[in-house]
């Protein structure tokens, strides 16, 4: 090959070791993703859907709270790098006899891991983790605070239906409360120039949050009005220890989004939801299987993703 | 020293043209045979030959892909390396493949660009293409099929291929390394 510099415009490395959440990378590091991530979607639509990038490397998949899509697609994106993977669920494991969070990684990192991804039902538990081991880390959702892979999925899959995320309006309703999906979004959204909308029940909005540069609209007929993509959050049931909402009924004649709805607006907007769907509580199914749905897209993109994100992070794990 | 160039555009046309004779020597209407360009520099050859071969043959029925290697890569890690796109149209399954770059130089591109290629189906025949063969350089047992020119060179030089696509001029340079 001619050694010739390479005509590719920004930065060809990420600016971090780890995914902590998108608070911070920069929107140099989101591009590099994507660009990456359209590879990876070639990659996995192909006879055969592995590359050897990764063959030399071990990656932990700690997850302290229960998962089935993003652990899955963590694994196939792993699989598809030839990575080797290791499971752990904490259900399964001596985290139930009393043993620390650094003591279970450190043990882990022992046996010559190079990288972990978890998840944990605490806020913060990534960047702690981050501050004492050396491996590079993906969050994987950490408590109500990030999911920044689910949220790089969403700008990736908008930016493929849309084109461009720059100047869109981008509604986030639902459950914003409990939600890390929502927080990512919001900064991955903004980070990409997009206008962002939260909408919901006012007990689910966290106070303060239109400090974050969002609007907020408690109406959601006419929040669907507005946006050009609506990314409709799951209510998280296991949650409501209080009683948020005084009837699933009632939320989901006012919060949520049915067909009759969905087809008296002005112009056709895109449906999208992160999964596990309550189907009936915030869309309908009809809504959900429609054309303007995107649900499933988001499902292949996440691969891609993950793929880009991991291959990126092993890159770097010289530096 | 000063760059010196190789090939200059009179030359290189000459060159591209025999290439393209070779090829048809043995690959004739090239039904039974595809070209795969490497990203991402043997792909402007591979289309430079695909274009050729259209105006000799006066057919349009050669297929010609692009091939990008970077995740195959054996030095991973000790090199920025972002992909380009890879873009196969046909079916490389019991195809004769003819797989381009623009230089030859260490061999490893070549060794990725064998497996990277496995993965779209197993052709029934692999040759190798390049512009220029910098011999005496190989850290593999790799060998071109069609050579459009052999130099000596050492290690600390460079050869710079330019095409009229994207610099404006067909040449090939020897470059020393501070240049």
């Amino acid at each position: 090959m001619a050694i010739v510099k390479r005509s590719i415009k920004g930065m060809t490395k990420l600016s971090t070791k780890h995914l902590l959440g998108i608070k911070y990378l920069t929107p140099t590091d989101i591009d590099l993703i994507f660009k990456t991530a359209d590879n990876f979607k070639e990659v996995i639509n192909r006879p055969i859907k592995k590359v050897p990038s990764l063959r030399d490397t071990t990656i932990a998949n700690l997850f302290f709270e229960n998962s089935t899509r993003t652990r899955i697609s963590f694994e196939l994106a792993q699989k598809r790098l030839s990575a080797d993977v290791i499971n752990f669920s904490a259900s399964s494991s001596s985290v139930k006899k009393g043993e620390t969070l650094i003591d279970t990684v450190n043990n882990i990192l022992a046996m010559k891991v190079d990288m972990i991804v978890m998840r944990h039902p605490n806020p913060g538990a990534a960047v702690f983790l981050s501050k004492h081991i050396d491996a590079s880390i993906l969050n994987a959702g950490d408590g109500a605070h990030e999911h920044p892979t689910q949220a790089l999925l969403d700008a990736y899959s908008i930016r493929e239906k849309l084109g461009n995320v720059k100047g869109k309006n981008i509604l986030i309703a639902g459950d914003i409360l409990h939600s890390r999906v929502a927080l990512s979004n919001i900064f991955c959204l903004q980070k990409l120039g997009a206008n962002v909308m939260v909408s919901g029940p006012p007990t689910l909005l966290p106070m303060h949050i239109d400090k974050l540069g969002v609007k907020v609209e408690t109406d959601l007929r006419k929040a669907l009005e507005w946006c050009d993509v609506a990314n409709m959050l799951r209510i998280q049931l296991e949650r409501q220890d209080v009683r948020y909402i005084p009837s699933l009924r009632e939320y989901s004649m006012l919060y949520g989004l049915n067909k009759d709805l969905l087809d008296s607006l002005k112009k056709k907007i895109i449906v999208m939801h992160p999964g596990p769907i309550n189907r009936g509580v915030e869309i309908t199914s009809d809504v959900a299987d429609s054309k303007q749905s995107i649900i499933l897209e988001q499902v292949e993109n996440g691969v891609a993703i993950r793929m880009a994100v991991l291959y990126l992070l092993a890159g770097r794990s010289e530096d | 020293m000063k760059p010196k160039v190789i090939l200059d555009s009179s030359n290189f046309e000459i060159t591209i043209n025999r290439l393209c004779h070779q090829l048809i020597e043995n690959h004739n209407n090239f039904s039974e045979s595809a070209l795969i360009g490497l990203q991402p520099r043997g792909i402007f050859l591979a289309n430079r030959i695909q274009k050729t071969l259209f105006q000799i043959l006066k057919s349009k029925n050669i297929k010609c892909g692009n091939l990008d290697i970077t995740f195959y890569r054996d030095d991973f890690r000790k090199k920025e390396l972002i992909p380009n796109r890879t873009q196969i149209d046909f079916i490389v399954e019991d195809k004769k493949v003819i797989l381009i770059d623009d230089v030859l130089f260490t061999g490893r591109t070549i060794r990725a660009g064998l497996d990277a290629m496995l993965a779209f189906g197993r052709p029934k025949s692999v040759e190798l293409m390049v512009l220029v063969d910098r011999r005496y350089s190989r850290h593999l047992p790799i060998q071109p099929d069609y050579v459009g020119k052999t130099i000596d060179s050492i290690a600390s030089q460079k050869v710079k291929v330019e095409w009229k696509e994207i610099e404006g001029k067909d040449t090939v340079w020897l470059l020393s390394n501070d240049q």
